[in-house]
């Protein structure tokens, strides 16, 4: 019974999600409203964290296997972009390195402003 | 035997599980950054699939049902983000600056070198949401009409990248709180590099993991207006 209940409370959440996605005109997924509606009935314990951290935890430890027919699917469209594969390796290598550079910089510039805070 | 292949609903999921475990025991014998359990994952069911000239289709067909949990399991990143919400708290200023500089330099370098590289504006749309996690990434990609499976691959390839070259960076270029490099790891690599980072220590770990949902939000909110400018 614990599981059912968990169950459907993300499950519950996710079909809000989809409804706010289909009536909010905005590019906006159904995933990222339902981690918003997750997040806001946790903190208000609307929901109590016990209820969904069995099978909560169960799915993100499962989550990288997810991504993995999607990636797959690669195959079908190589011919497309196999012509694009250098610039897209520089682009992605590049702007890794730009944005762990800037966002590392600036973090620690206004750390430092603000009294290097300890953790 | 093709037959029942082509024609099951399971063979997929099982291949899927079995070359994720290959991909971890992998990792766990050699301890290469490269050697990252989905790539590997992702390169021997593709491997598998051609030597035994089985179509995409009939691999998908089970495959689906494995993408199907990605919208619940996404709503789940509230869990930890709930667990760490008084360490934002503490930090919200530095945190905040320090995630929307992320996301901004991520979409002008996207911009700026999808210019220079003269890409199809499909292909720039593609490449917008690459420094997100992938669940998120790929429901931008498809709202903006980029195509998902490119998403995915340069998601991945982005998260691989951060894991391998992330600690090099930081010390390049001297960032040494633990919450910089945190937010550097997480705002670049998300999910990967959060790995790294949570190697590196708890507090590194959860700004990191922090920064996967938040820079996400962010990427929702600003992919849509950078998809105008080119």
């Amino acid at each position: 019974m614990k599981y059912i209940g968990q169950l459907f409370i993300i499950f519950g959440i996710t079909f809000l999600g989809e409804i706010l996605h289909e009536f909010i005109p905005l590019p906006i997924p159904a995933s990222i409203y339902g981690l918003l509606l997750m997040l806001i009935c946790l903190q208000t314990k609307i929901i109590k964290l016990k209820q969904v951290k069995d099978v909560g935890g169960f799915l993100l430890d499962i989550m990288p296997i997810m991504f993995l027919p999607a990636a797959v699917g690669l195959i079908v469209i190589w011919k497309d972009v196999a012509h694009m594969v250098v610039p897209l390796i520089i682009i992605t290598i590049l702007t890794t390195v730009f944005v762990m550079a800037a966002t590392g910089k600036i973090t620690d510039f206004i750390l430092k402003k603000d009294g290097g805070q300890d953790i | 035997m093709k037959e029942v292949i082509d024609n099951s609903i399971y063979f997929g999921v099982a291949l899927s599980m079995l070359a994720y475990i290959a991909g971890i025991s992998l990792k766990k014998k050699f301890k290469l950054g490269i050697l990252n359990p989905l790539l590997v994952s992702i390169v021997l069911v593709i491997l598998f699939l051609i030597i035994f000239d089985i179509d995409y289709e009939s691999y998908d067909q089970s495959g689906k049902y494995i993408s199907y949990f990605l919208t619940p399991t996404t709503i789940c990143l509230a869990i930890p983000l709930y667990q760490q919400l008084d360490l934002l708290k503490k930090n919200f200023k530095a945190i905040t600056i320090g995630i929307i500089t992320g996301v901004l330099t991520s979409l002008v370098s996207i911009l700026v070198l999808s210019m220079i590289f003269k890409l199809s504006h499909e292909l720039y749309v593609t490449l917008l949401p690459k420094s997100i996690t992938t669940a998120i990434g790929i429901a931008v990609s498809e709202e903006l009409g980029g195509i998902k499976t490119i998403t995915v691959a340069v998601i991945v390839l982005t998260e691989i990248t951060g894991n391998v070259i992330g600690e090099g960076v930081c010390r390049l270029f001297k960032i040494k709180n633990p919450i910089s490099v945190g937010l550097a790891f997480g705002t670049s690599s998300h999910a990967i590099g959060t790995t790294k980072a949570l190697e590196l220590g708890e507090a590194q770990g959860a700004v990191s993991s922090l920064s996967i949902a938040v820079s996400g939000l962010l990427t929702v909110v600003l992919a849509p207006i950078f998809a105008n400018f080119f």
